[in-house]
Parts: structure tokens; sequence; C-alpha cells
């Protein structure tokens, strides 16, 4: 009976990387943007915040050094992408295979590296409490912060002028610029930001979720969030509900492990990367809900004045 | 302040310079990198640029490695020019390795040579299979092919673990999770003794030559590319696009199935966990180095192999860790992003004239 409570706990906590990386992916999407280089940025920021703690025993400074390495990658792709009119795609692919070297090479001396011990929270003092406590009230806070920053997005992004205008410059950046709205300007700012929340992303992969560095350790999941923009067809409700859907499905795997299931563990592990493909398939196949909602310039480039 | 304009037709001078000047910035950074770790650059360079030329046996490993980076990206150059974004060829190149596998584990001692044709043709049909399901939920679904064709990329390799963990594992292997190696029937021939180039490398050289014939030479080769750049002619020209979609997508899964039944029925000669070493994401980078030219990716896939073998004795003589191949592969086609502006724009010194722009 008590597995059940912490397993809900993990979900969440497993969502929440999905859930922080996705949610800055879906700013940087409303621009009009698309930044296949999600899983590079996690991969730098991952170990950029693993050694910070392991050096300075500081999560916070761990979890400033993560967004800083996302923000640095996201600023290069940006500077290609919106100022050079580089291939989107092209661009945010070289950001993937340069992120995973990069931080194989750096982090070849972290793979053994201990952390100082984790920190433990109980807010309230109700951690204790039965089923709620251990589900709910011992959590990171970043896993409330995930949680906050989907309520602040659908504010900011339906109640806002700053929503508004980053709407516009998404939907339509020629409107956008006749209006006298700086197009590329706001869409670097919400590249930055998009990789800045993939940068705490994958810090909090390596700093709080699986407390170690080990390379590729990321493993498919900037790209699980890049998908999961198009599940919650660029909704921010609907991407944090996704991300725990996907979280769940990981949890189930390593549960299903644990009990010594006769399914091959090789499936279990494929299990979430099949579960990208089935959903992918089934919300794609409704044109209406993907059209309304996806950012009509997304992936083309804009050229002020051509 | 400088800016950029658009230029009326795109610059052929810099379509082929920007790739060699993409290689100069490589190489600086290169050479930065180098100093800060404390390496002397020039040894850095000539591990990367001149130990793997300089012997008989250290051209026939950059053979070895170019082959299967060649082949990917010559099926994915298919997919690229018709603007079908496949980036999971490294999934295709896996369960090409896997099939192949298959057949020559079927092999013993009195098979016939004629085995090694199915080994290659099991690769070729395997890909392809792989390939064909991305085509199918793009076509049927209208599923994205990038996040279809990676995430399969993974699902391959847990294939790939299943199988040599499981039913396929060697019972004489010391509980190694291999199979046991491939009889000598299933193996394809060397090139030549005391290098372990094969056929493989003849065999992508003629794929580099047929695409040439196809895109360049045939209607087909014509009708995908219309279908690529401007949809709505290719429509109006009677053009399908499903039918680019779908002989993309199986022309890749074929090149990047075989190049993987000619890995492991070659220089690896059995099925380990070992067996994704990234070729399929470094043929990306080959194929878009090489402008998507049969000619240009023959060169570039030699130079990315000049990496891999440079990344291997960076290891052995400078202590440095094998990645740096990823990180130099990396930024060479970070370098080609930016210097492929200069293909289309016009660099200018802004005028004082600002209101009238």
């Amino acid at each position: 009976m008590d597995a059940y409570p912490l397993l809900f706990a993990s979900t969440l906590a497993a969502g929440t990387v999905l859930a922080l990386a996705a949610l800055g992916l879906l700013i940087n999407e409303k621009s009009g943007v698309v930044n296949l280089g999600a899983e590079g940025m996690m991969l730098c920021a991952a170990i950029a915040g693993f050694a910070t703690v392991v050096h300075t025993g500081s999560d916070t400074l761990g979890f400033v050094a993560g967004m800083a390495a996302g923000a640095l990658l996201a600023a290069a792709f940006g500077w290609l992408v919106i100022w050079l009119n580089a291939n989107q795609y092209a661009t945010g692919l070289a950001l993937t295979l340069f992120g995973a070297g990069f931080s194989a090479f750096v982090g070849i001396n972290y793979v053994q590296a201990q952390m100082p011990p984790r920190p433990r929270f109980n807010w309230l003092g109700l951690g204790d409490l039965p089923i709620i406590g251990p589900a709910l009230l011992r959590q990171h806070p970043l896993v409330y912060f995930g949680i906050a920053l989907t309520v602040f997005l659908i504010w900011m992004l339906y109640r806002t002028r700053v929503g508004l205008v980053l709407r516009a410059v998404g939907e339509s950046p020629e409107s956008a610029h006749a209006l006298g709205y700086p197009v590329r300007r706001i869409r670097m700012t919400a590249v930055i930001a998009g990789g800045a929340l993939c940068g705490l992303a994958g810090a909090f992969l390596s700093i709080i979720y699986t407390p170690l560095w080990v390379e590729g350790m990321v493993a498919g999941k900037g790209w699980i969030a890049l998908a999961l923009t198009t599940f919650g067809t660029w909704r921010p409700a609907r991407v944090l509900l996704g991300a725990y859907l996907f979280g769940g499905v990981t949890m189930l795997q390593f549960y299903l492990q644990s009990q010594g299931s006769p399914i091959p563990s090789q499936l279990l592990t494929a299990l979430p990367y099949l579960a990208t493909v089935v959903v992918l398939a089934l919300i794609s196949r409704n044109p209406t809900w993907i059209r309304v909602n996806m950012p009509a310039s997304l992936g083309k480039p804009f050229h002020p004045g051509s | 302040m400088l800016r950029l304009e658009l230029r009326p037709t795109p610059s052929r001078t810099w379509a082929w310079a920007s790739p060699l000047l993409a290689l100069a910035i490589t190489v600086l950074l290169g050479v930065l990198l180098f100093t800060l770790l404390g390496k002397d650059p020039v040894k850095g360079l000539m591990v990367f640029f001149w130990e793997p030329i300089k012997s008989r046996y250290a051209l026939g490993e950059l053979g070895v490695k170019a082959t299967p980076l060649l082949l990917i990206a010559l099926g994915l150059a298919v997919c690229f020019r018709s603007n079908i974004w496949n980036i999971g060829a490294e999934g295709q190149y896996v369960i090409g390795a896997i099939f192949a596998g298959g057949v020559a584990l079927l092999a013993g001692k009195e098979t016939g040579r004629w085995i090694v044709v199915a080994v290659l043709l099991a690769g070729v049909v395997g890909g392809m299979l792989w390939a064909g399901i991305v085509a199918l939920l793009r076509d049927r679904f209208n599923a994205g092919e990038i996040l279809v064709s990676l995430m399969l990329v993974y699902v391959a390799i847990q294939v790939l673990n299943y199988m040599v963990f499981g039913p396929w594992k060697d019972p004489m292997g010391y509980n190694f999770p291999q199979t046991r190696t491939f009889e000598a029937v299933a193996r394809i021939p060397k090139l030549m003794t005391g290098s372990r180039v094969n056929i493989g490398a003849l065999i992508a050289l003629a794929g580099a030559a047929l695409l040439w014939l196809y895109l360049f030479r045939t209607r087909a080769g014509y009708a995908l590319q219309v279908g690529g750049v401007a949809p709505a002619a290719a429509r109006y020209a009677g053009f399908s696009s499903r039918a680019a979609l779908w002989t993309a997508l199986l022309l890749s899964g074929a090149t990047a199935g075989l190049a993987g039944a000619l890995e492991v029925a070659g220089p690896v000669g059995q099925l380990t966990p070992y067996i994704p070493v990234g070729y399929g994401f470094a043929a990306i980078i080959v194929a878009f180095v090489g402008r998507l030219h049969p000619l240009g990716m023959v060169l570039a896939a030699i130079l990315m192999s000049m990496f891999y073998i440079g990344g291997e004795l960076a290891q052995s003589r400078l202590g440095l860790p094998k990645s740096l191949t990823d990180v130099f592969q990396g930024l060479l086609l970070f370098s080609l992003m930016a210097c492929d502006t200069l293909v289309n724009y016009r660099v200018r010194r802004a005028s004082g004239l600002k209101g009238v722009r």
C-alpha cells in the first residue's frame, strides 16, 4: 500500500524534469522558433549544475549554473537562427550534437564524483500525514515551482500585453514588425528564456532527481519535452499534464522492473519512447487540434525588409 | 554596424566556400581548445589531420570509418533534399545490423558463400522497415518525422540490448552481452591484407555515383527535389509528395541498414551493445557539410572519419577524452550554419540612411 504514494511522488519529480524543459520550449515556440537543441542544452546544464554542486556544495549555485549554461547555448542558437537566418532545424541539431559531445568531454572527471548529502524536505511539518504526506509534502521546491510556472504562463500568455505581443510575433512576425515591435529581440528573449528553463530542467535532473553524472544521462528527455509541446498543443496546462503522464510512464517502468515483472527490462526501458511515438501519432491525427494552437510562423525565418 | 542584405540569387561561390570556411573556424576553435587545455596545438592538429593519412594502415582505418558515414549520408541527402527531416538514421543503422546479424548467425561451417549476400540484404530490409514506420506514421497520422525517427533510435538500441543480453547471447561468451562471432562465410571480403578496409568502401562509392545519376539525370530524382523545395509547384506538375516521402525514407533506411550490415559483417564480426557509435548522427553533418551533393559528401565523410580517428588518438596520445570527436563534429556543423548565411545574404555596412530602409 505504501508504495503508491511514493510512486506518485516520484512521478511528480520525473514529470517536473520534463515540464520545466517543455514549458521553456513552449515560450520559445510561441515566439515562432523551434529549438531542436533541447537535449544538448539539458546535457550541458546537467554537468554544469552537477560540477558546481560538487565544488561549492550549494544547490542554488548549481541551479544558477545550469540555467546559465542553457541560456548561453540558447543565445548562440538564437544568434544563428534569428540574426543570421540559419535553418532552425539544422542549427538545433548542431546544438544537440555539440552539447552531447561537450558535456561528455568536460564531464569525464565527474563520473565518479560524490555529491554532498541531499536535503530532505518536510513542508509545514506535515510530511508524516498518511498518503498525502509522502505523495505531496516531501517534494523539492522545484516540483511546486513547475506548477507555479504553469499558472504564471497561462496568465502571462493569455492575460497580459507581453503575452499578446509574444503570440503575435509567433503568429505573424510581419504584422508585429509593421506595428513597430522588435520581432528579433522578442524572439531572442524567448529563446534565451527557453534555454534557461531547459537548463534548470537539466540541473534538476543531475542535482536532485538522479544526483549523479553519467554521459548522455538526459537520454532523450529533451526530445520528449519537444514532443510534449505538440501533445499539449502549445497550452501550458496540457503540457504540464502531459509531462506528469510521461513521468508516470517512466516510473511505471521502474516499478515493474523492481517487482520482477516477466516483461523484458529492455521493453520497459523503451516504454517512454514508444509512448511518445504512439501519443504523437494520435494527437497529430487530428489536424484541427494542431492547427488551431500551433504558432503559424513556427520554424520559419523572419528577415525584416525582405 | 553591419547588416545582412538578401542576395537576388544564392551565391554559387559561397555554397562551396562556406564548408571550407566552417572547417577553418573549427580548426581555429580546436587550436584555442588545445591551448586552453595546456596541450601543444600543433601536436593536436597533427593527431587529427596528419596521423589519419600518414600510413597505409591509417588510410585503411580512414576508409573503414568513412564507409558507413558516406552510405548513411547518401540516403539522408535524398531525405533532406525533399525536405524530410529523418534524423533517426542511427536507429535504422542499428536495426539493419540486428537483421544482418540474425542471418549471419544462421550460417554454419558448410554454408555457401551466398549467405553474405543474404546478410547484406537483411540489413537493407531491416533499415527500410524501421524507416518505413516513420513514413507510415507521417503519411497516415501526420506525425512529425523528426521526433518519431529520433524516438525510434532509443527503441532500436533497446531491441539490440534485448537480443544480445537475451536470446542471441553467446553461451560460450563468459556471460558477456554479445553474440558468437560470425562464421567466415558470413563476413564480407576485405580489399587488401594488412588493413581492415573492405568491399563496403566500394559499395559506398558506387552508391555515391548512383545517387548522382538519380538526382541529376532522372525524372524521379528531379520530381523528388521539386517536391521538397516547392510542394505547390510539384503538385501542379503532378509529382506526388506522398511518393517522395516514402521514397526518401525507404531509401535512407536502406542505406543506413546496409551500413549497419556492412559494419557487423565487416570489422565488428558479431553483435554487441557497442554497435551504435553515432554514425547515424555524424552522417547528418556529413550530408550538410557535403552540400547534399554526392562528391561533396565523399569528401565530408573522409573529413568526419578523420575526426573519429583523431579523437581515438587524442585519447591515447594526449590523454584527452574521446568525446573530443563529438565536440569537433558539433562545432563544424555549428560553424557551417553560421557560414551558410553568406550563401543567401550579403554583408553590408549599414548606411546612415536608416529612415529610408
